[in-house]
């Protein structure tokens, strides 16, 4: 029993170890946040259209628009976010690939950059809002530009995707859930 | 991201990426009411930034920590309370805008880990006392040991014991 | 090729650590005697090559020679020659060798000064510091070469992050690594003794003086560290406790109850086996702060270019430096003899309540800091900890832990008396009772729990100075005797009364600057005058100026109470030459009573500036107190009978009994 006792300081190394290993995985971000709003519907927001051929995204359009029914993706992206510049060729892929539309929201962006940021780089959205004060921004509980939320078919939020998206990305994690979600 | 990360300096000193100055609070953001700036700078005080995550965003200079700030401003002067404010948030970001975890069951350990180390050490520490009060009644020793004894103590005696250092002060 | 120099001195340096990591070691346990004399001059050519690697290096910065990666990533040539020396530690490189170089001396101090160690003890001892040193040089030259070369050579470098181009960097890196390296010698010795079976009240005196000066050396760097970021962060705060602030936390909380234990081992033969467990932890702390901020696993330091190579290196270490001395614990360390008995109220008895709360206060720090990535690697989320949870347990923990620092010297070995301790702290308890109705009464506005802090920082310092009164019976015996009494005690007697005061001072410190902290923000034109507290602020102009490596924006503050001028404050914003973000210099007033501490912000566009006043009541008293810590820790450094090469024990026992 005595000899256990100095056991002890080993056996709490031990259990630290597999956490610190387990934390140095290189595909764990450490700076990641669980979104809750996972599991839950998407919160209710308004946002008004960015360009004048396109109308804008309100959450009502998930419930009983034209949304309704569908698994869609919502992109907030800005004109002055350099990773969304390398994000941008990849967002066709979902509507191309995965047959699902892609809303678009221009967080914290002046109007004339987001267009003109849509209009060099081409536009891969379905509908495009803009949210200039951050505030539907806040209501997703994004922490930067670009975020991916996949939405399913009830209108509820079921994946978070912080930063760019990739190809790999989209066949490895998306496109299994959207498989599912589609089920 | 400001200051907080010349804090490294405490073991590293890495380049603070992007460190800026400290402007966190900007007076454009305060309330004329300063019972409600109080509060909001109470609440403000206890939400981690979500971007320089070291940070509180009263201190932060990211731009979404003013837009919280600002936020928590209009629902205080709305009206709101503060655990609505806090609900408000923890609401869109998580417990993790909360530098004080919230007591629940994946936090448990974290709050009753010290206390309960604290009674658990304590606890051992009695039963030494105890285990060693049993060794003090031990028979008395016998007369080889008693000489073997006096001979150490003549021999510490005249080495100078550290004991008889004046460093004892009950006297 | 001054460059490659550095770079072969370095692998130089790892072969003679090899050999004196295994050589001695093995003539220790075949009892050869010129095997184990390998030791030192090892120990000394190690010292000499990293000195070498080390001049290299800083070489290399201060003529700016940008073909050598880690100087074009953390230098310009623009920067003032401090900055360029200083430069060469302020990155993770070259802070490696820097704790790399420390190590070294450590064991060259030891290898020179350690005649009066047992041959045995002193190989072992030398053997396992050049093991560390193995692990670390070879971590440097595989994953973290400070001797990079970059081709081609770029033509400017990147210049020095502006927030650690001060004097700070000069001085608190160096003397937080002495710290943590210190520690590492009281660790060679524990294990030594470990494979030795015996710990002693010689092996207790020999450790001492390194836990000492580590401690000391910790406690500086830690005092320097926060007055760093109290001046430089600009809004006034002295602890975060962010998870990098925590690194350099613990193993100052282990030393401090090692630098005790160790006592009792050293006066009544008990408490070997934990004293041998602090040994460890203490560097165990420091290796874990080492992984902790160079790894990555933690959001605080995610800012920093990871490398997950990196990470695992340290780990392997950490698993087999701290691994492998916990194992050789488990084994060796039940044979340890328990020694003197004592009673629960002695002075051993409060070393042990001061062992206990101590270690649960480091371990509640430890918790803390890990638990957010302990959660979110088994799948639980992300939650964050921050001060309020340290509020809620640290300081209830620690508390009654200064409380009782006051009492315990009074307490007589193996059986005290506390009734008639307390009966002796009279004094102190009505110092305490006044101090806490004068401070309910002069801030009634203050948290209670101001009063409280105040009242226990009282309690200790009066507590502290009357156990010094009683030591050299003042006025209760003529002056002379006093006065001789005075002179004639134990060095080590008055570093304790200091570091307790010291303590005593600084928590007063920190609860006046945490209570009573006064606040102001608001736009300013030039020429206008704001009214903060008692004091009034006009600013007088701000000034666009050159100053070597920076461009500044002066603001000039006139600083008036009741009319009259109290001081001129000059807070600046700097723009410095490559990194793109201004960073502001905040300007300081200070009295023993407050600081008052004023920040210049960004301007509104319309001729207005933003402007930040602090009153920070006391805040002196923190690093004041620390200092005074510090100054204890020397004075009982110098303690004749503790020095590393100490004359014989009875001698100094002559000297003490006559005192």
């Amino acid at each position: 029993m005595r000899r256990l006792i100095f056991l002890l300081p080993l056996v709490v190394l031990a259990a630290l170890l597999v956490f610190f290993l387990r934390g140095l995985d290189p595909s764990r971000d450490p700076s990641a946040i669980d979104s809750p709003l996972i599991g839950k519907a998407l919160p209710t927001f308004s946002a008004p259209a960015l360009l004048a051929d396109k109308p804008g995204i309100d959450s009502r359009d998930f419930a009983d628009g034209d949304l309704r029914g569908k698994v869609v993706a919502v992109n907030f992206f800005a004109s002055w976010c350099l990773p969304c510049r390398a994000e941008h060729p990849v967002l066709k892929q979902l509507t191309s690939e995965l047959g699902i539309p892609v809303i678009g929201i221009a967080y914290k962006d002046k109007k004339d950059a987001a267009a003109g940021f849509l209009a060099e780089m081409g536009n891969p959205y379905l509908r495009v809002g803009t949210d200039e004060p951050g505030r539907i921004g806040i209501d997703f509980g994004i922490t930067g530009v670009p975020e991916t939320f996949i939405i399913d078919k009830q209108g509820i939020v079921r994946h978070r995707i912080g930063g760019p998206l990739n190809p790999q990305l989209i066949d490895e994690e998306i496109a299994p859930l959207v498989r599912e979600l589609n089920k | 991201m400001s200051g907080r990360r010349i804090l490294a300096a405490f073991l590293l000193l890495l380049p603070l990426l992007a460190a800026g100055p400290a402007m966190a609070v900007r007076p454009d953001e305060m309330l004329s009411d300063p019972a409600l700036e109080a509060r909001a700078r109470a609440i403000s005080k206890d939400i981690r930034c979500v971007v320089c995550q070291s940070e509180n965003i009263d201190d932060s200079d990211a731009d979404i920590a003013h837009d919280l700030r600002v936020l928590i401003r209009e629902q205080l002067a709305a009206g709101k309370s503060d655990q609505q404010v806090r609900d408000f948030l923890v609401a869109r970001y998580g417990d993790f805008v909360l530098l004080k975890p919230p007591f629940k069951m994946k936090t448990l350990l974290l709050w009753a880990g010290p206390f309960a180390m604290l009674l658990i050490a304590g606890g051992g520490i009695l039963l030494f006392y105890r285990r060693r009060r049993d060794t003090v009644e031990a028979p008395p020793l016998s007369a080889d040991e008693r000489a073997k004894l006096d001979a150490f103590m003549a021999e510490n005696e005249n080495t100078g014991s550290s004991n008889s250092d004046s460093e004892g002060t009950a006297r | 090729m001054i460059t490659e120099i550095g770079h072969y001195a370095l692998v130089l340096a790892l072969i003679l650590a090899v050999a004196q990591a295994t050589l001695p070691l093995i003539g220790a346990q075949r009892g050869s005697r010129p095997w184990m004399a390998l030791a030192q001059p090892t120990a000394i050519g190690q010292f000499g090559f990293l000195g070498l690697s080390f001049l290299a290096l800083i070489h290399a910065y201060v003529v700016s020679d940008f073909s050598v990666a880690a100087v074009y990533e953390n230098s310009h040539s623009a920067q003032p020659l401090i900055y360029r020396i200083a430069g060469a530690w302020g990155n993770h490189e070259g802070s490696l060798l820097l704790w790399v170089l420390i190590l070294a001396l450590f064991g060259a101090l030891l290898a020179l000064f350690g005649d009066n160690l047992p041959p045995r003890l002193r190989a072992r001892a030398l053997s396992v510091q050049a093991m560390i040193s193995v692990g670390f040089l070879l971590f440097m030259l595989f994953t973290s070469n400070p001797f990079a070369r970059l081709d081609p050579a770029p033509l400017e470098g990147r210049e020095l992050n502006p927030l650690l181009q001060d004097p700070g960097l000069a001085t608190h890196p160096p003397m937080l690594y002495i710290g943590y390296v210190g520690l590492s010698m009281a660790f060679s010795f524990a294990i030594a003794a470990l494979i030795d079976g015996k710990v002693d009240a010689a092996w207790a005196r020999w450790v001492r003086p390194w836990t000492l000066l580590a401690w000391t050396t910790l406690t500086a760097g830690i005092v320097l560290g926060s007055h760093w970021a109290y001046y430089e962060l600009g809004w006034g705060g002295w602890w975060y406790w962010d998870p990098v602030e925590n690194a350099s936390f613990m193993p100052w909380l282990i030393a401090t109850a090692l630098l005790h234990s160790a006592i009792v081992v050293e006066k009544r033969d008990a408490l070997k086996a934990w004293t041998i467990l602090l040994a460890i932890l203490g560097f165990a702390f420091s290796m874990l702060g080492t992984f902790l901020v160079r790894s990555g696993v933690i959001t605080s330091v995610h800012a920093f270019a990871q490398d997950p190579a990196r990470g695992l290196f340290i780990l392997a270490l950490l698993t087999v430096a701290i691994g492998g001395s916990f194992v050789l614990f488990a084994w060796r360390a039940p044979i340890l003899k328990a020694g003197g008995m004592f009673a629960p109220i002695s002075r051993e008895g409060a070393m042990v309540i001061n062992n206990l709360l101590l270690a649960t206060a480091t371990a509640t720090v430890l918790l803390g800091t890990l638990y957010p990535l302990i959660l979110s690697v088994s799948g639980g989320g992300t939650v964050s900890v921050g001060t309020p949870y340290y509020n809620a347990t640290f300081v209830p923990l620690t508390l009654p832990l200064v409380a009782l620092t006051a009492i315990g010297p009074f307490l007589g070995w193996k059986r005290g008396d506390l009734p008639a301790a307390m009966q002796r702290l009279t004094f102190a308890f009505i110092a305490t009772f006044i101090a806490a109705v004068l401070t309910w009464w002069w801030r009634t506005d203050g948290p209670l729990l101001a009063v409280l802090g105040i009242a226990i920082g009282v309690w200790l310092l009066a507590g502290t100075l009357l156990e010094w009164a009683g030591r050299v019976k003042l006025f209760r015996t003529d002056l002379a005797t006093s006065w001789s009494r005075a002179v004639n005690l134990p060095r080590a007697a008055y570093g304790m009364t200091l570091a307790h005061a010291g303590l005593a001072i600084a928590i007063i410190g920190m609860t006046g600057a945490s209570a009573w902290k006064v606040e102001h923000i608001q736009v300013m034109h030039v020429g206008e005058t704001v009214e903060v507290g008692d004091y009034a602020y006009r600013l007088d102009n701000v000034q666009t100026l050159p100053v070597e490596n920076y461009l500044a924006e002066r603001a000039t503050f006139t600083v008036l109470q009741d009319g009259k001028t109290v001081t001129t404050l000059q807070p600046e914003r700097r723009q410095y030459l490559v990194q793109p973000m201004p960073t502001t210099e905040s300007a300081v007033h200070t009295t023993w009573k407050q600081d008052l501490y004023a920040v210049i912000g960004e301007p509104d566009g319309k001729g207005g500036w933003t402007v930040r006043f602090y009153h920070e009541p006391l805040v002196i008293w923190i690093w004041g107190g620390g200092f005074v810590m510090v100054f204890g820790g020397l004075i009982s450094l110098s303690d004749r009978r503790y020095r590393v090469g100490a004359p014989s024990r009875a001698l100094a026992a002559i000297r003490a009994a006559r005192a």
